[in-house]
């Protein structure tokens, strides 16, 4: 069973090779499907598998350049790509992450960033859950209204509707972003790339969770946009993350290289997956997602503030996280197989009447 | 007699015992001190750790990939940015095309939100 372990020519370590292409094809679905660059996952998982850990997140970061590149490029095929929003976002997204990062380094010096980092982790997750299921709740609410009031239900309206104010804030220059549907100005999303940046530099995360949701309540995108332009943004910081921890020397790119094989069968299915999935069911599953990340962060919150539970809380964790990601992919393949099958079905139905 | 005898020498092998304690404690002591300095600049090179690869096991491509990264971080840096990208458009294709040999449409969705 030789042949199953190869050699890290620059972390100097064995690894099971088949589990970086079962971590890149389940990083892959599940990132195709909700946008997000799954660093919250692939970094316990690469460190489960053998890395050290400084190598962990330097090669999560790098694969996820490669990964969400392809779920990009299938995304942009079906139209979900809005470029415009995206480079209009990356400017406010850089400054954002740059002062983040000095905001880290200043809790490091007073001494304070593990405890703060943590708690605002916690609380981050906490609104962004909140938000989602705020959100249905909501959406159902309008839906039962409309029923009984004999009214038709329409299938783009939503729940939280804080974007609408946004929009109208008109501070020039406004501009169009015709694949997301908007005409707003330009400052809110770039306000909000800045917000998700900041966020995103101090606590050390991918923005793809904070985006996302960033783009639906915010900014105002139909989910699915938000989900291909928060991908591409996702590339961009991912291939910026690439070059500074290689640089560094934290990158194995080998297993990038080998997670990438998985991530790219995961991406098209994840990203196809979409196609049979309304937003509010993606929005659902993203904040399943959130609250399973947020347990996890608890947990490690708890092990640290006690050291005698950390084997139990810090095995939980990774048992958690490991277990949801399993979850979710198991569940995105259900649906994607479900609506093809249908799909084709319907194809050769249209094609026996013609 | 011979309790006594006894008593004797194990107080004698006891302060012994202690003796050599004390002189290894005032030892360990002085080394303390002496390390100290060392002890504090050594948390420092910590944080700025270097890792070398070992490419003595490794043969061919792996062991050129080892010896650039030893060489310089910057040329390593500049391959990983563009090997990345470029794997990535080049897998991405192979799936897509794979994926196209389904059947199903792959250029165009609803928009459904509820």
């Amino acid at each position: 069973m030789d042949w199953l372990y190869t050699l890290m020519p620059i972390a100097g370590v064995h690894i099971w090779w088949p589990g970086l292409i079962i971590l890149g094809l389940g990083v892959g679905i599940i990132g195709g499907f909700f946008g997000m660059g799954g660093a919250w996952m692939v970094t316990p998982g690469l460190n489960i598998l053998g890395f050290p850990m400084a190598f962990a997140i330097g090669t999560d970061i790098t694969q996820m350049a490669g990964k969400s590149l392809i779920s990009t490029m299938r995304h942009a095929r079906f139209g979900n790509v809005d470029y415009k929003m995206s480079f209009t976002m990356v400017g406010g997204n850089i400054i954002g992450l740059e002062i983040g990062a000095r905001t880290v380094m200043w809790l490091e010096r007073i001494g304070k960033i593990d405890f703060y980092v943590r708690c605002g982790y916690l609380v981050l997750l906490s609104l962004i859950a909140w938000l989602v299921f705020g959100d249905v709740a909501k959406k159902r609410r309008k839906e039962r209204q409309a029923r009984a009031a004999g009214r038709a239900v329409n299938e783009l309206e939503t729940g939280l509707e804080w974007h609408k104010t946004l929009q109208k804030i008109k501070l020039p220059p406004v501009m169009y972003f015709n694949k997301a549907g908007i005409r707003c100005s330009m400052w809110l999303p770039v306000i909000v790339g800045f917000c998700t940046g900041w966020v995103a530099g101090l606590l050390g995360i991918g923005g793809g969770l904070i985006c996302m949701p960033a783009l639906v309540y915010l900014v105002g995108c139909p989910t699915h946009v938000a989900v291909g332009t928060d991908l591409f943004n996702v590339a961009l910081s991912g291939l910026y993350g690439a070059a500074t921890y290689s640089y560094k020397g934290r990158v194995e790119l080998l297993a990038a290289l080998i997670m990438l094989v998985g991530a790219a069968v995961g991406a098209q299915i994840g990203t196809v997956a979409t196609k049979y999935v309304r937003g509010y069911g993606i929005r659902i599953f993203f904040g399943i997602a959130v609250v399973g990340c947020g347990v996890t962060v608890l947990m490690k919150l708890i092990s640290a503030a006690n050291p005698q539970l950390k084997p139990l809380m810090d095995g939980s964790a990774t048992v958690l996280i490991l277990g949801l990601v399993t979850a979710l992919a198991l569940y995105i393949v259900y649906r994607f197989l479900l609506g093809v099958r249908e799909e084709l079905a319907l194809k050769k139905q249209k094609a026996v009447v013609a | 007699m011979l309790e006594a005898l006894s008593a004797g020498a194990s107080s004698f092998f006891v302060t012994e015992i202690e003796n050599n304690m004390r002189k290894r404690l005032k030892l360990f002591r002085r080394i303390g001190i002496l390390l100290a300095p060392a002890c504090l600049t050594a948390a420092e090179t910590a944080t700025s750790m270097v890792v070398v690869a070992d490419s003595r096991k490794l043969t061919g491509l792996r062991a050129w990939w080892a010896n650039l990264y030893n060489d310089s971080h910057l040329n390593f840096a500049l391959i990983t940015v563009l090997v990345i990208p470029l794997s990535g458009v080049i897998l991405g294709s192979l799936a897509d095309f794979f994926m196209s040999r389904i059947g199903i449409d792959l250029k165009s969705r609803k928009l459904r939100e509820g």
